[in-house]
């Protein structure tokens, strides 16, 4: 079971502070906002502590999604309602469905044991707001409940212009659109039916009534200031190329985020494409297509395709720790954990955030190529995972021109508590290809050669600081004869 | 003159429940279930049978 980051932990002691960031003024100091640069601070504030709207905040914040919502008014080729495996992550897929009355039980559960929690989210299997008496029944009593976590919903957009003034009256304030195409001749080979108006529509026809209705949704979300996250399947042949357009289009309606995941496909999981042979994109081929689309609306790089009832920061997956059976019958919720680790959060930012622009400060001086480096963390913003305990690899760009987060990369834990099995470390390894660097708390020596014999350097050297921090460390010592000398 | 459900295909999203415009869809200790002495087929409300159009499983809502 992952484990999740405990408020002591996040105390650990930091290496100590590098270069500049150790003298001038932090943001937090200054009453300037922590929001990463480019970002509206009022924009900030609605984001900071939602995991998936913010890279920033995916180091300290958890969401949980409750499965309430199983009708849906669509198809698609990449769902196949039938299946549900406890051993799948991907989106859609669910162990348990819940009444309003069972979600609110575990929602309240989940927040008096994990006092990262921030939002709630209704994200499958179905449709949110098509089953949206069901959402609306839990929303309202968790919201009475515990009103400060956020609501969050993901829908197919069909249904949403129906629900729009509701959602927003509600005061939810983050609303996912799925929109795969903007072209009905592309959405037909995606979607095969939709049912609308009492009726079963197919094809084309089918493709174009969602799309009108999505670019209604979406028009209506922005005109209303809810944060609209757009999530597009990228499916090699069918519509990767296309994803530009849809880029386009979103970030001219006013979409906060994009969010390009690519196609999650295997025979075994029953779904048409799974079964046709339709493959997935590659990493790289994912990649490619983000950084192309780089500068319309912000891209999403740290979706993890979460099960539709995960809990815990995205990376770890606590669902099974709460499912039906193992709640208490009647549990009233405890604020006290949860307000404890946001002033602890609200702290820790502040120096997160002055080390980050530190340690761009640090790159930028640098006349280096860009590489990536592999980092091992269980959350908070720091270096602080063994090797041989990271399930996740985060993966960041570093080149003068900053630090990026880029993707991670999943990996199956090399370390069986004292030994660690050779198939599995050259899974690691396959994993962790074009990577220059892999950063760690600690690394055994056996480990340490094999990546070295694969041309990745591994180092504990930066164990515990902030991710930032250490990679302009490690860049900087890497490429140390290529240091600008400026007056 | 009505339609059931197939327990062994039904995935118990409950979409045909919400669309039903007889309310002849219920359910029995968690499977769901068309009384036929409610349902009409939706004639007179709908040109199609309304479980059957939206049910996302192929033949589970099929007719008697």
């Amino acid at each position: 079971m992952a484990q999740i980051i405990t408020l002591e932990s996040l105390l650990a002691p930091a290496a100590p502070p590098t270069s500049s960031a150790a003298s001038g003024c932090t943001a937090s100091a200054c009453g300037s906002s922590q929001a990463p640069s480019g970002m509206d601070p009022a924009v900030w504030e609605r984001v900071k502590d939602h995991p998936c709207y913010a890279e920033e905040a995916h180091h300290y914040f958890a969401r949980m999604h409750v499965a309430v919502a199983p009708a849906c008014n669509i198809q698609c080729n990449y769902c196949n309602r039938k299946y549900d495996c406890a051993n799948e992550s991907r989106p859609g897929v669910v162990s348990e469905k819940l009444t309003p009355d069972q979600a609110v039980r575990k929602v309240v559960a989940v927040a008096n044991a994990v006092p990262q929690l921030s939002v709630l989210g209704v994200a499958g299997p179905g449709d949110a707001v098509y089953d949206w008496r069901h959402t609306r029944e839990t929303f309202e009593r968790v919201q009475a409940a515990i009103p400060d976590l956020r609501l969050c919903l993901s829908t197919n957009g069909l249904a949403l212009p129906d629900h729009v003034e509701a959602i927003a009256a509600m005061g939810v304030d983050h609303v996912t659109i799925t929109i795969n195409f903007i072209d009905p001749e592309i959405g037909a080979r995606i979607h095969p039916w939709i049912f609308f108006n009492h009726q079963r529509h197919t094809g084309v026809e089918a493709a174009r009534i969602l799309h009108e209705r999505q670019m209604l949704g979406l028009e209506m979300l922005v005109a209303r200031g809810i944060l609209a996250k757009v999530n597009s399947v990228m499916i090699p042949g069918i519509n990767d190329e296309h994803l530009a357009e849809v880029n386009r289009v979103v970030t001219q309606k006013g979409a906060f985020l994009h969010n390009i995941m690519p196609l999650i496909s295997d025979p075994a999981h029953g779904t048409a494409f799974g079964l046709f042979g339709q493959r997935g994109p590659t990493p790289a081929e994912l990649k490619a297509l983000q950084d192309r689309l780089a500068g319309g609306a912000n891209l999403m790089r740290h979706c993890r395709q979460c099960r539709a009832d995960a809990v815990g920061l995205l990376g770890e997956d606590r669902g099974q720790e709460f499912n039906l059976d193992q709640l208490p019958a009647e549990a009233a919720y405890d604020p006290a954990a949860r307000a404890t680790y946001r002033d602890l959060v609200a702290e820790t930012r502040g120096e997160h955030a002055a080390h980050r622009d530190a340690a761009r400060d640090d790159v930028a001086a640098m006349d280096a190529p860009a590489v990536l480096v592999a980092v091992a963390t269980r959350g908070g913003g720091r270096i602080n995972e063994h090797f041989g305990h990271a399930k996740e690899f985060q993966v960041y760009e570093v080149s003068p021109e900053g630090i990026r987060f880029t993707a991670h990369r999943r990996v199956e834990q090399y370390c069986q508590g004292g030994w660690g099995e050779d198939a599995t470390l050259e899974g690691v390894l396959a994993t962790l290809a074009g990577i220059a660097c892999v950063l760690v708390a600690k690394i055994g020596d056996c480990p340490r050669q094999s990546l070295e014999d694969a041309g990745i350097a591994a180092s504990q050297d930066h164990a515990y600081d902030w991710i930032e921090s250490g990679i302009a460390a490690w860049y900087a010592q890497r490429y140390r004869s290529t240091v600008r000398l400026t007056a | 003159m009505a339609y059931k459900i197939i327990v062994s295909q039904c995935t118990a999203c409950g979409a045909c429940e919400f669309e039903c415009p007889n309310a002849a869809i219920s359910t029995k200790r968690g499977n769901y279930v068309i009384n036929a002495a409610l349902c009409t087929e939706c004639e007179g409300h709908f040109p199609a049978a309304q479980c059957a159009a939206v049910c996302p499983v192929p033949d589970t809502c099929v007719k008697v």
